[in-house]
């Protein structure tokens, strides 16, 4: 009897190796004269332990990572795909704590088979959220999505149902679904993680809201830096058209949705809506000024829901579990599951779903298991690179939105980044200003001319010059960036700056 | 009359002063009522709270924001504050709400907008250009911001290169503020989307084409960036080189007939004397809505150019040198030069030919005096050479030579068919208007032998390209109503009520004809069957569709014959009598409708009321106190044969070069040269003044008082922005003449001469100087049932009462090719040359444009073994010139294109005798050639060059 061998073809482990670990294993393999079925999955997120492979016999998956190509005639020696005792064996997959633990369900199903098996999908409920949505009124849709209290994962938390509601009460001939998939925080790798692993469920999703406001055209805005996600996109949607559910008469419901692929060109500031509409428009990405909401005029000028991957994901669970089974799921006005992504200096980064509610600490401690390097955490920082960078007296903070709002900081796209002792917080506070000068889309004064005075202003004091006046003078600074701006990116670069100067503040004065 | 005189206060109009920051919106519906700073303001509904706040008198800051663009939101200091919003929201982009309650001025408002301007100071040059106007330093100034706590060692871009290539503006990329201001002007006021932004972030920099400078990029030179730029960065050379101008004066551009109104900006010279620093385009212009293209906005230095005569000048005979005289010594030779002549030849043995250049009260005093003082009706305009069929078509069909619509009427139009004419290029701040309809959606057929800038252009692309043949004009025209017709797609109802129905039925009978069907007019048209029947479907469609046509449509040997077509199409689609549609010539030069109202016809008084009529006598007869003649006078072709036959021998020729524009030269120079006298008034010694005995300065539009009116019958004031440079006013100086011929003529001010034409004609009554004053312009008709005149004609009924469909037949011309003359010939113009180019080439525009050339095809050439660059001998039945080709695929094989903008050109020289059998209006559109590669110049060149430099001579011996 055959084995089946399970090896990501995520960007992630094939980043580690798991392309040549399939080579070896299938050369280890044949030299054994063992007869091996590899199967391509997606991951299920513990990048600590990709390349993380899979051998699947009697119905169940023992997991062995990370696993290099120089550990496969080792492993194999030990009796893999066996039962052995290698020291690379972790035991049965459902059973590692890290991913035991985690309240999945937008992640349900990354990593346990091929993505772009659209049976595979089915056979795991896919496609029911779909199924039911296309029975409903659209109404009755989006009551659903507003019931379960969604709120937009992409980082500005909007109620999802109201958005939609936005757009369905717009009258129009010609709507759009438009989904963010420009993932651009640094130290975030959630949507990639959902697209290469579980792709159909983004597409049920986007189908979901176009059944719901009645458009019938949507596009997916991928950055040009995730070209697996792009192959698995292209292919499923082949696949799905294939099958049905994407395209004319989903369905036998008289419902079509045209769904297409265009990918970005490197900007971060396309990842705002705004500017992602310019761009999918064929114009420079530049941010518009709202109202009016792209809910109201949106792509081409017509009403247009702008979701991120993630909660279009989100809503197929809503709609095939009801909107009462996610709600369950989270804390006060934050409902349903929250995707942290655990990077930088962390000893096991990868991506944890829980429920809202849990707190900082238990993350980056329990999931996380502190640094890499074994040197104390010094700072955190939350909601990528225009979040705030927490201290350790801030680390039991609840993770959830108005919890983090309340200590001036945000969960954006869930994005976490840590940091030892090692750290220079100044230097930290500086990168925040040189990442909006380098990415501002350069529309609005207070991004444009003041992020680059934000980087010279802060190296005249960390050089102490005239220090006092400087700080004075960022601060204020800070303050026109935060209320003069345009958009998120110059009104969210201060958070960083400011949070790093109130709780490091001597890392401003050496 | 005190009103035209007066100084207009100066204000810069179209940089700060009353600019509410965004436009009017475009929303209807109730007006909102909300509080700023405390005073309940009501506006119209979707007005930015920027525009509430300035009609309320509340100033809030703005430097990216203007009114003639869409709110940007940029520049961040009209941030305000509104009660139970969150932050400070930018006033222009946050629409108004009933009960709304905006604070524009805080501390904290105060400060983050002090905050704002300092970041700008920190990379913005400390004094911008010295002459300049810079809104950013005004508002420092007005917050007080003085200290740059940044300092100015950052990275900055200081340093940076100017762009000086284009001979008007500079831009200075240190001065600029990166508002888009000049990007949006470009692309959403003008339409060529020339400019834009390079680089992201702190990087960015405006850049005209693919990172070109300016000349070298799509950039038309119409100065709407420099317009729309809050700094120095663009900016006027002009005003670099003279300085702030002190005054300015409202006034109307004497170039093509769009007629867009200016502000002539203007100060003392060194020498004291006023000097236009520039001019500007009004926002309040009708016409023009603040837009101007290269030749109105910077084409003005002819003006003082050092070929202007300022001095009259006489001589007995034209190869004698020109003699300086006193205006006495000139009128009175003149004077008696005519009276002589009509001694010996008899009273009708003179004549005059009025310029649609003039004012309108030039125009009828130059009519007024052929007729009273002169004695015969021997005036005709150079409306004859170019529209005469559309007052003849239109008169006969819907009863008024005029244009249907208001130039705005296009924003409201769904499909529009533009016909033998090149907008972009001879009406192009109309041709923004149309761009911008055209982007929003509606539908474009072009018909045109040629593939103009609008059949695919920047973000527009014409739907139809009818390629025709040129002469295949009537053709065309009866198959679209026979598709029309044949399918049952005509508007039913307005033809039964609106139309005269015994010739509808005639000329349906007529029209249902099979030589009428698209699969027939194939052979005569070239354009294939199916194309024409989608297009006539489209227009038939509409629901609004409007027609624009050019002088591709007048001059042929139908020119008439087609207007009435396009009137037939246009009363068989019910496309009248409202906004959107209609029927619009697009006049050629600056008062073509004007001359042509004042009565500059041989054969109608002003207002188009015909010679024989004697109630229309006796009344002209009552005011000028003269006896008129019955009997229609001479047209200007008559005027040539008679000359060469020797019966006429004397001619007044005012502001009109008809040795350069009038077909087949050489006739027209034989006709010239047979003259006993010609009296040319002109600003320069023009190619007619080289066979003049008599030269009398006249004044450009800048020297004088008066009126043009445009191609949609919009009255416009002309006022005069400096001293008349010879002394007197054309107006003047017509009047001096009559008066040296014994009839007398008294008026002080030009707006005298237009009380009296309002008191003749029933179309103008309510006109008067105090009105456009007041009004700022008035399309005709304007009377007691119309007082603030009429943007819409034939509203309920026709001017003729019911709508007259005229039957069409198809007659091609003479004018076909041959072995011998195997190509066809047709004529345009350029953007930044106008007409003859008497005035353009005498700017920094032939930087642009500084010879006419041949387009050819490459089939045509190649066969011809012509290269690009090569001088091609164009020769037809009436003569041969010699022009450098261009090899273009815009032009279908088997047709030749050109310009006649230089004289030396000759363009002229071959264009034919043939002419409108209504109106003698000249077929220039068509001339069958031969074209073939040459190595000298043609014969009538080489003459030209002997002739011509013989002339400078003679006129550089009066100078001495």
């Amino acid at each position: 009897m055959s084995v089946r061998i399970f090896i990501p073809q995520d960007t992630t482990a094939c980043a580690l190796g798991a392309n040549q670990l399939v080579l070896a294993i299938e050369a280890e393999a044949e030299r054994r004269n063992i007869e091996l079925e590899i199967v391509r999955n997606g991951s299920r997120g513990a990048f600590w332990l990709e390349p993380l492979v899979e051998a699947e016999w009697e119905g169940k998956r023992y997991a062995f990572g990370p696993v290099t190509a120089n550990d496969v005639q080792a492993l194999f020696d030990g009796g893999f795909p066996g039962e052995t005792q290698h020291a690379l064996s972790l035991g049965l997959t459902e059973e590692i704590p890290w991913l035991k633990n985690q309240q999945r369900l937008t992640f349900e199903r990354a990593g346990l088979g091929d993505p772009l098996s659209i049976e595979h999908y089915q056979l795991l409920g896919g496609f029911e959220g779909l199924r039911k949505a296309l029975e409903l009124e659209p109404q009755a849709i989006v009551d659903s999505v507003k019931e379960s209290g969604l709120r937009g994962r992409g980082g500005a938390a909007f109620p999802t149902g109201i958005k939609w509601q936005t757009v369905l009460d717009t009258a129009g001939q010609q709507k759009y679904i438009v989904c963010n998939a420009d993932e651009g925080d640094s130290g975030t790798f959630a949507d990639r993680l959902l697209m290469e692993a579980d792709p159909y469920q983004l597409i049920e999703g986007m189908a979901i809201a176009a059944v719901a406001v009645g458009a019938n055209e949507g596009y997916i805005y991928l950055r040009s830096e995730y070209p697996v996600a792009k192959k698995i996109l292209q292919q499923a949607i082949v696949e799905a058209e294939a099958a049905n559910w994407l395209g004319k008469d989903i369905q036998g419901s008289g419902k079509d949705f045209q769904l297409h692929l265009r990918i970005g060109a490197g900007a971060y500031i396309c990842g705002e809506e705004t500017s992602l509409l310019d761009s999918l428009e064929g114009k420079r990405g530049l941010v518009r000024f709202k109202p009016p909401l792209p809910a109201i005029e949106g792509l081409m000028g017509k009403p247009t829901v702008v979701n991120n991957v993630l909660s279009f994901a989100a809503v197929t669970t809503v709609l095939a579990r009801g909107a009462e089974y996610y709600k369950d799921f989270g804390t006060g006005r934050s409902r349903g599951t929250l995707t942290l992504q655990l990077a930088g200096n962390i000893k096991r980064g990868g991506l944890v779903e829980l429920a809202f509610g849990h707190t900082l600490r238990e993350l980056v401690e329990d999931y996380g298991g502190g640094t890499a390097t074994g040197r104390p955490m010094r700072a955190i920082q939350v909601g990528g690179p225009l979040g705030a960078y927490l201290p350790a007296p801030q680390w039991d903070v609840k993770l959830d939105y108005e919890a983090l709002a309340e200590i001036k900081a945000m969960l954006g796209h869930g994005g976490i980044v840590v940091f030892d002792d090692g750290v220079d917080m100044a230097q930290q506070a500086r990168f925040a200003m040189e990442f909006c000068a380098i990415e501002s889309c350069g529309k609005c004064t207070p991004c444009r001319i003041g992020s680059v005075r934000g980087v010279e202003v802060i190296d005249l004091i960390i050089a102490n010059d005239n220090r006092a006046a400087n700080r004075d003078l960022l601060e204020e600074l800070c303050e026109t960036m935060e209320h003069g701006s345009l958009c998120a990116m110059g009104g969210l670069t201060p958070m960083p700056v400011r949070s790093a100067m109130r709780h490091f503040s001597k890392d401003f004065e050496r | 009359m005190t009103s035209m005189n007066q100084n207009i206060i100066f204000q810069r109009a179209n940089k700060i002063g009353g600019d509410l920051g965004t436009p009017k919106p475009l929303q209807i519906g109730l007006p909102v009522t909300l509080s700023i700073d405390g005073n309940e303001v009501t506006v119209a509904p979707g007005s930015s709270v920027m525009r509430a706040a300035a009609m309320a008198g509340c100033s809030v800051p703005k430097l990216c924001a203007t009114d003639s663009l869409d709110a940007f939101g940029s520049c961040r200091v009209c941030l305000v504050e509104i009660e139970g919003r969150r932050g400070y929201p930018a006033s222009c982009t946050t629409p108004v709400e009933t009960g709304m309650v905006v604070k524009t001025q805080s501390e904290k408002l105060h400060k983050l907008r002090r905050n704002v301007v300092e970041l700008y100071l920190s990379d913005h040059p400390t004094d911008c250009q010295p002459t300049g106007e810079c809104e950013l330093h005004d508002l420092a100034a007005t917050l007080g911001v003085s200290q740059i706590r940044y300092g100015k060692t950052g990275d900055n871009h200081l340093e940076s290169a100017k762009d000086e290539s284009n001979p008007y503006f500079t831009f200075d990329p240190a001065s600029c503020i990166v508002c888009y201001r000049c990007v949006r002007a470009c692309n959403d006021i003008q339409g060529t989307f020339a400019l834009t932004v390079d680089g992201r972030g702190f990087e960015s920099k405006i850049t005209a084409g693919q990172s070109q400078d300016f000349m070298d990029s799509e950039c038309v030179s119409c100065g709407a960036c420099v317009n729309a730029c809050p700094t120095t960065a663009l900016t006027e050379k002009s005003v670099l080189e003279l300085g702030q101008p002190e005054r300015s004066v409202t006034t109307t551009c004497a170039y093509c007939g769009v007629g867009c109104s200016f502000h002539a900006e203007i100060k003392p010279n060194e020498a004291g004397v006023d000097t236009v620093v520039r001019m500007t385009p009004d926002k309040q212009g009708l016409a023009n809505e603040g837009h101007a293209c290269i030749k109105g906005r910077f084409a003005y230095g002819y003006a003082t150019h050092e070929d202007r005569i300022i001095k009259p000048m006489i001589r007995d005979n034209i190869n004698d040198p020109w003699q300086e005289v006193s205006w006495n010594g000139a009128i009175q030779f003149a004077a008696d030069r005519l009276r002589g002549i009509q001694a010996k030849y008899g009273p009708d043995s003179i004549g005059g030919i009025t310029s649609s250049r003039c004012t309108n009260e030039e125009t009828y005093l130059v009519q007024k005096m052929v007729r009273a003082a002169f004695g015969n009706n021997n005036v005709d305009t150079c409306a004859r050479v170019c529209h005469s069929p559309t007052g003849y078509g239109l008169k006969t069909t819907l009863g008024e030579s005029a244009g249907t619509q208001a130039f705005n009427s296009v924003a409201k139009s769904d499909v529009i068919m533009v016909m033998g004419a090149n907008p972009t290029d001879a009406h192009p701040v109309f041709a923004s208007r149309m761009k911008r309809r055209l982007r929003e959606g509606a539908k474009l057929i072009v018909v045109d032998p040629r593939r103009i800038e609008l059949v695919s252009g920047a973000h527009v692309k014409a739907t139809h390209h009818l390629s025709l043949r040129p002469g295949g004009n009537v053709a065309f025209i009866n198959a679209m109503a026979h598709v029309i017709v044949s399918e049952g797609l005509e508007a039913k109802d307005f033809i039964a009520g609106r139309c005269e129905d015994e010739a509808y039925q005639k000329w349906r009978k007529f029209i249902l004809r099979e030589d009428n069907s698209p699969e027939i007019t194939e052979r005569s048209t070239g354009i294939p069957a199916n194309d024409l029947r989608a297009a006539a479907r489209l227009f038939a469609a509409g629901p609004n569709s409007a027609i624009y046509y050019g002088l591709g449509v007048s001059e042929h040997s139908q020119g008439s014959t087609t207007v009435m077509g396009i009137a037939n199409l246009a009363m068989l689609t019910g496309n009248l009598g409202r906004e959107g549609v209609g029927v619009n010539p697009l006049r050629g030069q600056n008062n073509v409708q004007g001359s042509c109202d004042m009565g500059s016809f041989p054969h109608e008084l002003p207002g188009y009321r015909h010679v024989s009529d004697p109630a229309v006598r006796a009344l002209f007869e009552g005011e000028w106190k003269v006896h008129l003649q019955s009997e229609p006078g001479l047209r200007i072709p008559n005027m040539f044969d008679a000359s060469i036959s020797g019966r006429f021998r004397g001619l007044y020729c005012q502001g009109e070069d008809v040795a350069q524009s009038d077909p087949n030269t050489q006739h027209v120079e034989h006709a010239l040269r047979s003259l006993d006298c010609l009296i040319v008034q002109d600003i320069f010694l023009n190619e007619t003044a080289r066979f003049a005995h008599v030269f009398l300065p006249g004044t450009s539009f800048l020297e004088k008082d008066g009126t043009f009116t445009n191609a949609e019958r919009r009255i416009s004031p002309v006022r005069k922005a400096i001293a008349p440079l010879p002394g007197y006013a054309d107006w003047e100086v017509t009047q001096l003449l009559s008066n040296a011929m014994g009839y007398p003529m008294n008026y002080s001010h030009p707006s005298e001469i237009m009380d009296e034409i309002a008191r003749l004609t029933p179309t103008f009554t309510g006109v008067s100087y105090e009105k456009l004053d007041r009004l700022g312009s008035i399309q005709w008709p304007c009377n007691d049932a119309a007082p603030e005149g009429t943007p819409t004609m034939h509203i309920d009924e026709f001017v003729r009462g019911k709508g007259y469909f005229a039957i069409t037949g198809f007659v091609p011309t003479d004018e076909r090719t041959t072995r011998r003359y195997p190509l066809l010939l047709t004529t345009g113009r350029i953007l930044s040359q106008y007409n003859v180019g008497a005035q353009t080439r005498r700017t920094a525009n032939s930087e642009f444009y500084s010879e006419d050339v041949l387009e050819l095809h490459p089939f045509d050439a190649e066969e011809r073994g012509i290269n690009a660059g090569d001088w091609c001998g164009i020769s037809s039945r009436a003569g041969e010139t010699v022009l450098r080709a261009v090899i273009t695929d815009r032009v279908q094989p088997g047709v030749v294109y050109t310009t006649f903008h230089f004289p030396f050109s000759g363009a002229n020289v071959i264009t034919t005798d043939n002419s409108d059998w209504a109106t003698n209006c000249p077929e220039y559109k068509v001339t069958a050639v031969q074209v073939m590669r040459v190595t000298e110049q043609s014969e009538w060149q080489k003459e030209y060059r002997v002739f011509a430099g013989k002339q400078e001579e003679l006129l550089d011996q009066a100078r001495v």
